[in-house]
């Protein structure tokens, strides 16, 4: 998937958002970190353009809410959460770069509900690559990869590595098993 | 390579200085989760930590056991005014029966230098040093760094006077650790009487407050520390604040934006006078908060990840 096709993708959710929320200043954008972050930023400025009002962007850091941290070594940099705005009431979508488990968004839902009750969260993704371990979907997709569960699909961002471009990589022997699935 | 590879944390002494902006970088990503309606994440659930206290305390077993809480760890705390070490167990014998009701961490706080290294080299738990006698107090100094990092923008480069008892103070030690690691011009000031040997070597040191305050950036007052002192080491705590008590004539010398700083309990008219405690320029209430901060990161350091790294 190069940076056109990445761009459509991007262009084709952004339209789907605003269709469904034409009050787009009570939605807010919260970006997952880190690819989500970026991804959020660049949807509410597409988002912004056709609209009169941007929605708000916020970003969420999951590593405190992760299942799997007592399996990971060593720790994960915890970067961060910043929602400088109160998410009652209001519609929330969530955005990552890549949805597969499912647990990474678990872990965000169940973040989120520590700062409000929103009165909805979406889910907003670049790749939806399947294999799911939960009962989660995605509410806007970019595009959907057919992959087999060993592959790693890498997204890369212009804003963190130079380049738009979404790689699907075959398992390096080693490396791909020790490694945690993300990040 | 894990970006903090230590078991214990025991004092700033043996850390490098990355390891301490790992903390610092941590705590600061932590501070936020205080601010929420909701003050808890599930980050170690399931992690049993002890508070074991051979020594009072208000701030430091309160921040401990706050974070704790907010980390969702399981805690308790011994005040061993209250426990058996007052019928005479030994430390050794309090600390293997505790580590057989099989906790994750033992935070501990004692009167001897070492007790808590000792501990580590018998225990199984993680150990963190919350005092240890006139030796070190690691989180101290870290969330004195974090305050400072918050209110300058930087720690290298700084000039920061480290004023009071320095012969008994567990602060100024582990400060002065922190500090020249990360590139601060350190200066010392204390009476003739509280300087400790050989300290000289480490940071230039003063009998005159006034020039040590001289364009600081910042000033950190250390508690006269009445319960340790043995002997006469100055005539009067009014002899004792109007040659080495911080005034406000006196934060004049340092820079228009200095900031001050003290670990508590403040000594009000001995070390620091009632105007300059409540000034604009205290930052003491803001270290207490990211003391908060620089626990729950050092909880998540030490405990939750799955470490395989010796001590």
């Amino acid at each position: 998937m190069d940076a056109s096709r990445l761009a459509r993708g991007l262009a084709r959710i952004a339209r789907q958002i605003v269709e469904r929320h034409p009050d787009i200043e009570h939605t807010a954008l919260v970006g997952i970190r880190t690819r989500g972050v970026p991804l959020a930023q660049r949807l509410a400025r597409v988002v912004a353009k056709g609209e009169a009002r941007r929605p708000r962007v916020g970003a969420l850091d999951i590593t405190l809410y992760r299942d799997d941290l007592t399996t990971m070594a060593p720790n994960p940099v915890v970067r961060g959460t910043e929602i400088p705005f109160s998410i009652d009431g209001c519609c929330v979508v969530l955005v990552d770069d890549v949805l597969f488990t499912g647990r990474t968004v678990r872990a965000a839902l169940d973040e989120l509900v520590d700062f409000g009750r929103p009165a909805r969260i979406e889910l907003a993704v670049l790749v939806d690559r399947g294999h799911r371990e939960l009962p989660i979907r995605a509410d806007y997709v970019g595009r959907t990869l057919n992959t087999a569960r060993e592959q790693t699909v890498q997204v890369r961002l212009k804003e963190q590595d130079g380049e738009d471009r979404v790689l699907l990589l075959e398992p390096e022997p080693l490396v791909a098993r020790t490694q945690g699935r993300r990040r | 390579m894990s970006l903090f590879p230590h078991r214990h944390l025991l004092g700033i002494e043996p850390l490098l200085p990355a390891e301490i902006e790992t903390i610092l970088d941590t705590a600061q990503s932590m501070r936020e989760i205080l601010d929420r309606p909701i003050k808890k994440v599930p980050t170690l659930r399931g992690k049993t930590v002890i508070n074991l206290f051979y020594e009072p305390s208000t701030r430091t077993r309160s921040s401990f056991e706050v974070a704790e809480r907010v980390l969702s760890a399981d805690s308790l705390s011994i005040a061993t005014a209250t426990s058996s070490a007052s019928k005479g167990e030994t430390l050794l014998d309090t600390a293997w029966n505790l580590e057989a009701m099989k906790p994750d961490m033992i935070i501990i706080r004692h009167a001897s230098s070492g007790a808590p290294h000792f501990l580590a080299r018998h225990c199984r738990p993680a150990i963190v040093n919350a005092g240890d006698g006139a030796h070190e107090h690691p989180t101290q100094a870290l969330l004195d760094a974090l305050t400072l990092r918050q209110k300058k923008g930087r720690i290298a480069g700084l000039r920061v006077a480290i004023v009071g008892d320095l012969l008994h103070s567990r602060v100024a030690r582990s400060n002065l650790w922190l500090l020249t690691k990360l590139g601060v011009d350190v200066i010392l000031c204390a009476p003739p009487t509280l300087v400790p040997p050989g300290i000289e070597a480490l940071a230039p040191v003063t009998h005159r407050i006034d020039e040590a305050c001289e364009g600081a950036d910042a000033v950190m007052m250390l508690r006269v520390q009445r319960e340790r002192m043995t002997g006469g080491y100055f005539p009067s705590s009014r002899e004792y604040h109007l040659r080495f008590g911080l005034t406000e004539a006196r934060v004049r010398r340092a820079r228009r934006d200095v900031v001050i700083l003290h670990p508590g309990p403040m000594n009000r008219g001995v070390e620091i006078s009632t105007e300059v405690a409540d000034g604009p320029y205290s930052v003491i209430l803001d270290q207490v908060t990211n003391g908060v901060a620089i626990r729950m990161a050092v909880l998540y350091l030490l405990l939750g990840g799955h470490s395989e790294v010796g001590a």
